[in-house]
């Protein structure tokens, strides 16, 4: 059994799903094309450019935490 | 020499350097069980990263991906969101997996659910399910390096043959050095199929059209439709398109191979921070999917969009250039074909053969049965690799809508204190039963959606329903007695 990962960075983790996942019919269009790219594909290469991003703060706010813990104890 | 000789003799060439390489890593270290499966968990963040790397970049990236923007269009985007969402999943499963891992010395998935959940049977069942949705995705590399010899042959040497000699090449390598010359081979095969990907990638549409966004404007105009969901297809829209991704970037470390990679890591943060960094290797597809979105105008009427890749790089570079894509290509067959025997056999030895057969087998003799269940599951996947035409990417598809009804499974016995064990049974059995008679019906996607996913939601109910009306069990059964 585990300590469950806090809340904070389950919500960071869950705005790269927004973007890639739930949200495919805002973006899923040709137009406009982005440096001559169709939108779609740009939204992607974007995202997964940008996902590093979220989940590096996620990384702090668990490794935060987990120091908190570890001077607590 | 003829085109096709230069182009075939590179490829040989870079298949035996690769070899050598495996066989030089496998040296000097003794080849206990525990170091020929899990490389005696001494990866830290390099090796890590390349052998999940290895893993992720196989031919279906490669040649399916680009044979999907081809054949289908819009879809293949499903792709690029996928494997970048399955790390940010792996950022909290993986860790907790390999601690679980390192307090009970696990090895394999079904190491994890017999320990997680107590049960055997549960164990030996996850092998059974494992090696069996295994089969396809080593069906699938066999499947592209027959593709690779077919069209860098000129279609001279047939797939057959070629996948025979691919198969002997995999299982030697394997047979003799283990996952750490796995890993090391991983190296050279990724920094060629990069070099590949983004030269192609860059090169055809440039060649052909003038750029990128010039290829881009063309297909936009001559098939406007092609670009977005559904594509080329009726069926696979954005139902499909969003069911798929969360089954498949939930499932992508359900593979018992995953699986097993997270057990090789150092320490939990080795895995995180790879979780971190992985996605942006998820770019070089982007490259390989404009090559196969270029062949849909230079290279028209294929009748296997697999082989569109090729075909534009043979039409459009020297025969030298061929060759050193065709060899990159043939390692990205060949490693990860390697790794998934490896699993496969580990697992049937270990989960499947002892326990239930031979349970005073050592350690030793557990290795033998590996080693000759590496050929037998080879010759399987050979079998079907000669003898069916599905395309590389239903082909994954079918194994993560099999693997993923692993997940509620593991998510809920790592972090909820209730999950009963006979809960998690039935769902998974529920799941699985549906993915194969919906496959084998071929009636995926049902209602628009993919076929696994309407497993996993059934799966993931049963699962939970089921534990909250059992009575509750004293946590101690979980985390303290060792299983095995």
């Amino acid at each position: 059994m585990f300590k469950r990962p806090s809340l904070g960075a389950m919500l960071l983790a869950l705005i790269p799903f927004i973007a890639m996942c739930f949200s495919v019919s805002f973006w899923d269009r040709v137009q406009p094309m982005l440096f001559g790219i169709p939108f779609n594909l740009f939204w992607l290469i974007l995202w997964i450019v940008l996902t590093p991003l979220f989940t590096l703060a996620a990384y702090r706010v668990e490794s935060a935490r987990t120091k908190k813990e570890g001077e607590t104890r | 020499m003829s085109p096709s000789g230069v182009a075939l003799t590179l490829i040989f060439a870079i298949i035996a350097v690769a070899t050598g390489v495996g066989l030089l890593a496998g040296r000097h270290r003794k080849m206990d069980l525990e170091q020929w499966t899990v490389g005696g968990r001494g990866f830290g963040v390099v090796l890590t990263y390349l052998l999940m790397a290895g893993e992720v970049y196989t031919t279906f990236s490669f040649l399916g991906a680009s044979g999907w923007a081809y054949s289908r269009g819009g879809p293949a985007l499903y792709i690029m969101a996928y494997l970048t969402l399955a790390y940010v999943v792996s950022f909290f499963t993986l860790p907790a997996i390999w601690e679980l891992g390192r307090k009970y010395g696990l090895q394999t998935a079904s190491d994890f659910f017999g320990q997680c959940y107590g049960s055997k049977y549960l164990a030996a069942f996850v092998c059974v399910v494992g090696m069996a949705f295994l089969v396809p995705y080593v069906q699938l590399q066999l499947t592209g390096l027959g593709i690779i010899m077919e069209v860098a042959s000129s279609e001279g040497i047939h797939r057959a043959p070629a996948i025979v000699i691919g198969v002997a090449l995999v299982v030697s390598f394997v047979l003799a050095s283990g996952v750490r010359a796995v890993a090391w081979v991983s190296v050279l095969k990724d920094s060629l199929m990069l070099l590949a990907a983004v030269a192609i990638g860059i090169g055809v549409p440039y060649v052909h059209f003038g750029g990128i966004g010039k290829m881009f404007a063309a297909l936009a105009h001559a098939r406007p439709a092609h670009l977005t969901m559904p594509g080329a297809t009726r069926n696979l829209g954005h139902a499909w398109y969003l069911s798929t991704v969360l089954l498949t970037s939930l499932g992508f470390y359900m593979w018992p191979h995953s699986f097993a990679s997270a057990f090789t890591a150092k320490s939990a943060d080795t895995l995180r921070r790879n979780a971190v960094v992985m996605p942006l290797y998820t770019l070089t597809l982007a490259f390989v999917l404009f090559a196969g979105f270029t062949a849909v105008l230079v290279a028209p009427g294929l009748a296997n969009g697999d082989m569109s890749l090729l075909t534009v790089v043979r039409s459009t570079f020297p025969a030298w250039f061929l060759g050193v894509i065709g060899g990159a290509g043939a390692l990205t067959a060949m490693v990860p074909a390697a790794i998934f025997t490896l699993t496969a056999a580990t697992l049937f030895a270990k989960n499947l053969y002892r326990p239930l057969f031979a349970p005073a087998m050592t350690d030793d003799q557990v290795g033998r049965v590996a080693r000759l269940m590496v050929v037998v599951l080879s010759l399987i996947a050979l079998y079907f690799a000669i003898y069916s035409s599905t395309t590389l990417v239903s082909l994954l598809l079918l194994g993560y809508a099999g693997v993923t009804q692993f997940f509620p499974g593991v998510v809920l016995g790592l972090f909820w204190r209730r999950a009963a064990m006979r809960a998690v049974f039935a769902g998974m059995v529920a799941g699985v039963t549906i993915v194969a008679s919906l496959a084998l019906t071929k009636r995926d996607p049902i209602f628009g959606l993919n076929a696994g996913f309407v497993a996993l939601c059934l799966n993931f109910t049963i699962a939970i329903a089921g534990s909250l009306v059992s009575a509750p069990h004293p946590p101690s059964i979980r985390a303290e007695t060792r299983y095995n």
